[in-house]
């Protein structure tokens, strides 16, 4: 039956087609399938990148189509490595980055590790620890922004309850001591669940058998947990700090919907001051410096990360 | 055959019958008018099903919300995009709309349909539609007048007890305060007070972050405390002016404000969070914009009596100001259609056609309709309205009034509601950021 659609399906083939699509090689045939991919990335990805760095050397304004647009040099460069503003904007990510990442990767190594055991339910568990990262930022922020209401929000209400202190009498979203905390608290509620999952898969992929070898040489459960466990799932850790680390670098939508870089300029990420640059002082070829010095950092940060999760892996 | 002849008749006549049809249409157009989303568009929805009836083109509203507004609208503007073909946009984008060629000239479009500016309430001229200021160069018809000003709650302020409390404490009557001491004294009266069995507080006022809120807050105590946007005798000079003495005073009163008198968790508020707070009963005073009245004067809760409404307060040495509001309707020069959008502006500024936007809720700049002696008396806050458009300044509507507006955001909200540095800092900083970006202009 199969042989009889195949010899139909080539009887169907015009001749002279048929004589062209033989006559191509493989590598041809290769050129075509990809040459769509390629021309896309071409158009979408490289082209826009080569033409940021073109205009991060310019005094471009894309709201000054009348103006002549000047080479500049690396004026944009010197002026953002020299702005004391935008390293304070660095320092916010960096408080941002680090916080979160530390509070994901414990928390979330920490749950995979409780759902890893067996135990009665822990199927609606997972499934109800995971929800939070299946919500809209956009969503989050809202919400949590009525959570932090400080004379209507559940949050104000439950640290009032646990500590006695008047819950009006802080906002967490308000002040600058909290506001940074405010951020982390969500985006650690939201993405713990995706660290999660990604060292459950690494917990589960350790074959059981390792550790019946290690009951037999009487190893406790903290000597397997240190020589077997953490090793093993280091890589898959590793993985989940890359994908969490690029991710917060370009956070943006759920701390505008928090806090819109407030009070002052606190929690003002890079994301929000590059976005003020490009789209609302329209300071294009300064924002596309900006953009390429951030790209770069991320870039060359991520490449010097890979390379230590390899030897990880290798190990 | 005659069954044919028929039929034949028929489809020639109904080809005939379709291209008339479509030759009709042909002259009417579909016109797109871009605005933000708000209760005064809603109002000019409905007043526009006039101009659809009388010219036969089609209305279509691209509304947005405020904190998303001038992104998208500007973007629109920036990428020559035909989405919109008539844009009311902020008063501050004239110049710049106006030096990139995004709105069309109407100087001569006025001079041949009669449409004088001299017409208009002078205030929103300058504001809505000159670049330069101050020269007849016509880059829109002004369209919505609007202005900062205060609502109260009245029925808070006449109860016996508390006027006889607040008489003894301040040795005064508890009443419109006519300056911004005695604004803030009823503001601290009220801070927490208890009401009907509810905590309140004193005054709902602008302290938004992201896109211009706090700067149209603290404008209004600046302009009342003596700031001014530069030297009146030579353009650009802005030591002494922006950082003075008085406008020091004026920030800290400000923040002073801020911290006393504002409701908990008040530090990114704009026009909907004070409407908000105005509106479930938590505060004594809220600042906005006169376009929130009529929506206030219509509410269940605070509606009719319990509210009243009154103008910008004056600084210590008796100045009043206020912040201008509103905007312009300006016809945008990608559009295709150009004639049809300036067909509504005609439409738009018939003295019958404001006075009727003035009865839907939209606030009319047209003198006739304004200065008529039966407008003071036509709402109760029209007086309180015709008194602020007397008594406005607006911020920059210099081409790089974005650089500006962010600068004034972040050095305001730094000092005011993240407590860095003090009002003097706060205020060198801004008159150095501005410089700055005027030198990187060409200005000096």
């Amino acid at each position: 039956m199969l042989h009889s659609s195949i010899d139909r399906a080539a009887h169907a083939t015009p001749p002279v087609l048929a004589r062209r699509i033989t006559g191509l090689s493989d590598r041809a045939i290769a050129w075509i399938f990809v040459a769509p991919s390629i021309v896309l990335l071409l158009a979408i990805n490289i082209f826009p990148l080569i033409w940021t760095v073109r205009l991060s050397f310019t005094n471009f304004r894309v709201n000054r189509p009348n103006e002549p647009v000047q080479f500049v040099g690396l004026r944009n460069y010197l002026n953002i490595l020299t702005d004391k503003d935008i390293w304070l904007t660095m320092q916010a990510t960096a408080h941002f980055l680090i916080w979160t990442i530390v509070l994901q990767v414990l928390i979330g190594f920490a749950l995979a590790y409780l759902i890893n055991k067996k135990f009665r339910g822990n199927d609606l568990w997972t499934t109800i620890i995971v929800l939070p990262m299946m919500l809209s930022p956009a969503v989050v922020g809202n919400f949590w922004t009525f959570l932090y209401q400080p004379q209507i929000g559940l949050f104000n209400y439950a640290i009032g309850f646990l500590t006695g202190a008047d819950p009006s009498s802080f906002s967490m979203i308000g002040d600058t001591s909290l506001a940074p905390w405010a951020i982390i608290i969500v985006d650690t509620w939201m993405w713990t669940p995706f660290v999660m999952l990604i060292c459950l898969a690494g917990l589960r992929s350790i074959p059981s058998s390792i550790y019946e070898a290690a009951e037999c040489d009487r190893a406790s459960n903290w000597r397997q947990f240190w020589t077997i466990t953490i090793p093993m799932v280091l890589p898959f850790l590793m993985l989940a700090i890359l994908f969490r680390g690029i991710e917060n670098f370009k956070m943006f939508d759920l701390v505008v919907q928090l806090t819109g870089g407030g009070p002052g300029s606190i929690t003002e990420l890079t994301s929000i001051n590059l976005k003020r640059e490009a789209f609302e002082k329209w300071r294009t070829g300064y924002a596309s410096a900006y953009a390429v010095i951030l790209f770069v950092t991320v870039f060359g940060l991520a490449s010097i990360y890979v390379k230590a999760l390899n030897k990880v892996k290798q190990r | 055959m005659k069954q044919i002849l028929l039929s034949s008749t028929v489809m020639v006549g109904a080809y005939f019958g379709i291209a008339g049809a479509s030759g009709t249409h042909a002259s009417a157009a579909e016109l797109t008018l871009c605005w933000a989303a708000w209760d005064p568009a809603n109002a000019l929805v409905e007043l526009s099903k006039d101009f659809e009836a009388k010219s036969g083109n089609t209305m279509k509203f691209e509304f947005v919300p405020w904190p998303n507004f001038a992104d998208r609208m500007l973007n629109e503007l920036n990428s020559g995009g035909k989405l919109c073909d008539l844009m009311i946009g902020d008063s501050q984008w004239i110049g710049g709309a106006a030096e990139n060629g995004q709105y069309i000239k109407l100087n001569d479009f006025f001079d041949k349909e009669g449409i004088k500016m001299d017409d208009f309430i002078p205030a929103t001229v300058i504001g809505y539609a000159e670049w330069p200021k101050n020269s007849p160069n016509y880059w829109a018809l002004p369209a919505f007048g609007d202005v900062v000003g205060w609502t109260y709650r009245k029925d808070w302020f006449s109860r016996p007890e508390l006027q006889a409390e607040f008489k003894q404490k301040y040795g005064r009557d508890l009443a419109v305060p006519k300056t911004f001491a005695e604004l803030k004294d009823i503001a601290e009266f009220f801070q927490k007070r208890q009401i009907d069995g509810k905590t309140v507080y004193g005054a709902a006022i602008y302290t938004e972050r992201g896109s211009e809120g706090i700067t149209m807050g603290v404008m209004d105590v600046l302009y009342s405390y003596g700031f001014e946007y530069g030297n009146p005798k030579k353009a650009y000079e802005l030591d002494g002016f922006v950082n003075s003495a008085d406008a020091v005073k004026g920030l800290e009163f400000y923040k002073a404000l801020y911290d006393c008198c504002t409701p908990p968790g008040h530090s990114d508020a704009y026009m909907s969070e004070d409407i908000d707070a105005y509106k479930s009963g938590q505060v004594a005073l809220q600042m906005n914009f006169a376009f929130t009245w009529p929506g206030i004067h219509a509410d269940a809760n605070v509606g009719g009596d319990k509210s009243g409404y009154f103008p910008n307060p004056a600084g210590p040495a008796g100045v009043q100001f206020a912040q201008l509001g509103g905007q312009g309707i300006s016809v945008v020069a990608a559009s295709d259609k150009q004639k049809e959008a300036l067909d509504y502006i005609k439409w738009f500024a018939q003295p019958e056609i404001q006075k009727k936007w003035w009865a839907l809720g939209g606030y009319s700049a047209l003198r006739s309709v304004v200065e008529d002696p039966s407008f003071a008396t036509s709402q109760p806050y029209a007086q309180t309205f015709l008194d602020s458009m007397a008594i406005v300044k607006d911020f920059w509507a210099e081409p790089s009034y974005a650089s500006l507006l962010q600068a004034s955001q972040k050095r305001f909200h730094d000092y005011v509601v993240a407590k860095q540095g003090t009002a003097k800092d706060a205020l060198d900083g801004l008159a150095d950021d501005w410089k700055d970006i005027f030198e990187d202009e060409g200005k000096y």
